[in-house]
């Protein structure tokens, strides 16, 4: 369904943050895409929905060219795409009801958009998407009085009204508390499952992205070094994307890894 | 360098000889500019007046007292002109200034070669002249009255409004901004969901503040013509009416401490 062809991007500083990726995500598919801090993982996503101009290659949507598009049509692939952030990037002074809304952006004129003029199925799907992700009563609430995990439910809602046929999620959990964490991470998979969607999730977290993602990807210096199951992550592959590291520590939580008692082991990593 | 090496100890300054030095040389010459200044001022004042001056200023205040209480029936127009003055001049140079922050700011600004720096001048040239100026220069364009007031207030207030304002969206939470340009939305979408919500706070802040400041500014604007209470405080020092000047102070202060009342409010009711 998406294919990245040789995306490169350099950046004026002279940063070579992607070199040549080839990627292809098949329909439905949650992938994790796992690597070092500056290893080009947010440029990756970033240049999928043009929030960063890729330099050179190809991103092919439903076979569709995206690195050609301009205004509209950027407009309408955008709307295909919702993307998940890692500070939530929620608008602080907006109501938890707004920020949901403005997933519908895309599909609504400007006036009507600026007077909160938005359809009532609209209206209707955000109601049934705050109340998938356990936020029916906030709706009213501005978005600064939530805690963190609320906030990033709120972010997944307004993603997901988009009606998108891909997620990308650029470190939903790094803010967060281990538990919070791993319930982020179960309700966007799940509602990936449920939406039929495919997901780039890029994460931090080895054992969180081995527990949730049904393939991950290791990006290492703007190059993929890794492709795979999550049961390939072997000491010698995490080696090698993030370099010499006692990787057993990481084995260890990964077998005894259960939702109760995560806290204790989540300060290994 | 300020860690040197002492036989065993590495001993630190807070600085080095030469700025040490330096910073000696700086005062010194600061003391020195100061005293030879305050020689020139003395040597060019006149001090026979001003050894007069606290009985000049006795005699003016004794006869400045008691006000001439009566004379407010012919104040209450002028000062309702002065609160009109500064209110449309304000709400005028918020209509203004909002477009010109928006091409100003590094972030928004559609053009950043071109418009950008046109911006800039019209905020630079609006804030380098008072509104007196403005006052004399439009009093002899329109002709004196109340619409040469208006429009000396806003040319000012477009300067102040849109510099704390394009600063203000210079330093927005770009994560908002890129979040709500993911969702597929328009340009003015992006600028209505993302950025306004943000500056809204400081534009409001602004608004009112610069109102006040404009109160107390088209209170003078009269001296020059321009309508207002000014006006009146001109036409009563022309025939020394030191009882009505007395009158017409008293009423400023009043509505300038009315003023900052209400935008005391206002800020504290959006913060």
């Amino acid at each position: 369904m998406l294919e990245l062809k040789k995306l490169g991007k350099r950046y004026r500083t002279g940063d070579h943050a992607l070199k040549e990726v080839d990627l292809s995500v098949p329909a439905g598919q949650v992938l994790a895409l796992i690597g070092p801090s500056g290893a080009g993982k947010s440029t990756l996503i970033r240049c999928i929905n043009r929030l960063v101009e890729p330099t050179s290659g190809d991103v092919l949507l439903h076979g569709e060219s995206l690195t050609r598009l301009r205004g509209g049509g950027l407009r309408k692939a955008r709307r295909r795409i919702g993307m998940i952030f890692q500070e939530y990037a929620l608008v602080e002074r907006l109501s938890v009801m707004e920020n949901v809304l403005s997933g519908r952006l895309g599909y609504v004129g400007f006036w009507a958009s600026y007077f909160r003029r938005f359809p009532q199925s609209d209206i209707d799907t955000a109601f049934s998407l705050l109340d998938r992700v356990g936020l029916e009563p906030m709706a009213d609430k501005r978005a600064d009085e939530l805690s963190g995990g609320q906030r990033q439910r709120v972010g997944i809602a307004r993603a997901l009204i988009q009606n998108p046929e891909l997620l990308l999620v650029d470190e939903p959990t790094a803010s967060l508390d281990p538990k919070t964490s791993r319930q982020i991470m179960r309700l966007i998979t799940e509602l990936c499952t449920e939406h039929k969607l495919a997901a780039i999730i890029n994460i931090h977290d080895v054992a969180l992205a081995q527990m949730f993602a049904q393939r991950i990807v290791g990006l290492q210096a703007g190059s993929i070094v890794y492709d795979g199951d999550p049961e390939g992550l072997t000491p010698d592959v995490l080696t090698q994307i993030y370099g010499e590291e006692d990787w057993t520590a990481v084995r260890k939580r990964q077998s005894s890894d259960s939702d109760q008692d995560v806290t204790d082991l989540e300060e290994n990593l | 360098m300020p860690i040197e090496m002492n036989s065993q100890e590495k001993i630190w300054k807070h600085r080095d000889r030469k700025t040490q030095l330096t910073h000696w040389a700086l005062w010194f010459f600061g003391t020195a500019l100061f005293v030879w200044c305050w020689q020139l001022v003395s040597e060019k004042t006149e001090w026979f007046f001003v050894l007069d001056a606290p009985a000049i200023a006795a005699d003016i205040g004794s006869r400045m007292v008691p006000p001439r209480w009566e004379y407010i029936d012919k104040l209450w127009v002028p000062l309702w002109d002065t609160l009109n003055i500064a209110t449309l001049g304000t709400l005028l140079a918020l209509v203004l200034a909002v477009p010109v922050a928006f091409l100003a700011a590094r972030n928004t600004s559609p053009s950043p070669t071109l418009l950008r720096p046109i911006a800039l001048l019209v905020i630079v040239s609006s804030r380098s002249i008072n509104s007196l100026i403005w006052s004399l220069l439009l009093v002899s364009i329109l002709g004196p009255g109340v619409l040469a007031g208006i429009i000396a207030i806003a040319l000012r207030s477009i300067g102040f409004v849109a510099k704390l304002l394009y600063e203000a969206i210079e330093e927005i939470d770009e994560n908002q901004v890129e979040a709500i340009k993911a969702t597929g939305a328009s340009r003015s979408q992006v600028i209505a969901y993302g950025i306004v919500p943000q500056i809204l706070p400081t534009f409001v802040g602004v608004s009112v503040f610069r109102w006040d400041i404009n109160i107390r500014e088209s209170t003078v604007l009269g001296l020059v013509g321009a309508g207002g209470i000014g006006l009146q405080l001109q036409a009563s020092l022309n025939i020394l009416a030191w009882p009505q000047v007395t009158l017409i102070l008293l009423m400023i202060f009043l509505t300038v401490l009315f003023s900052e009342w209400l935008s005391a409010k206002a800020r504290h009711a959006i913060i």
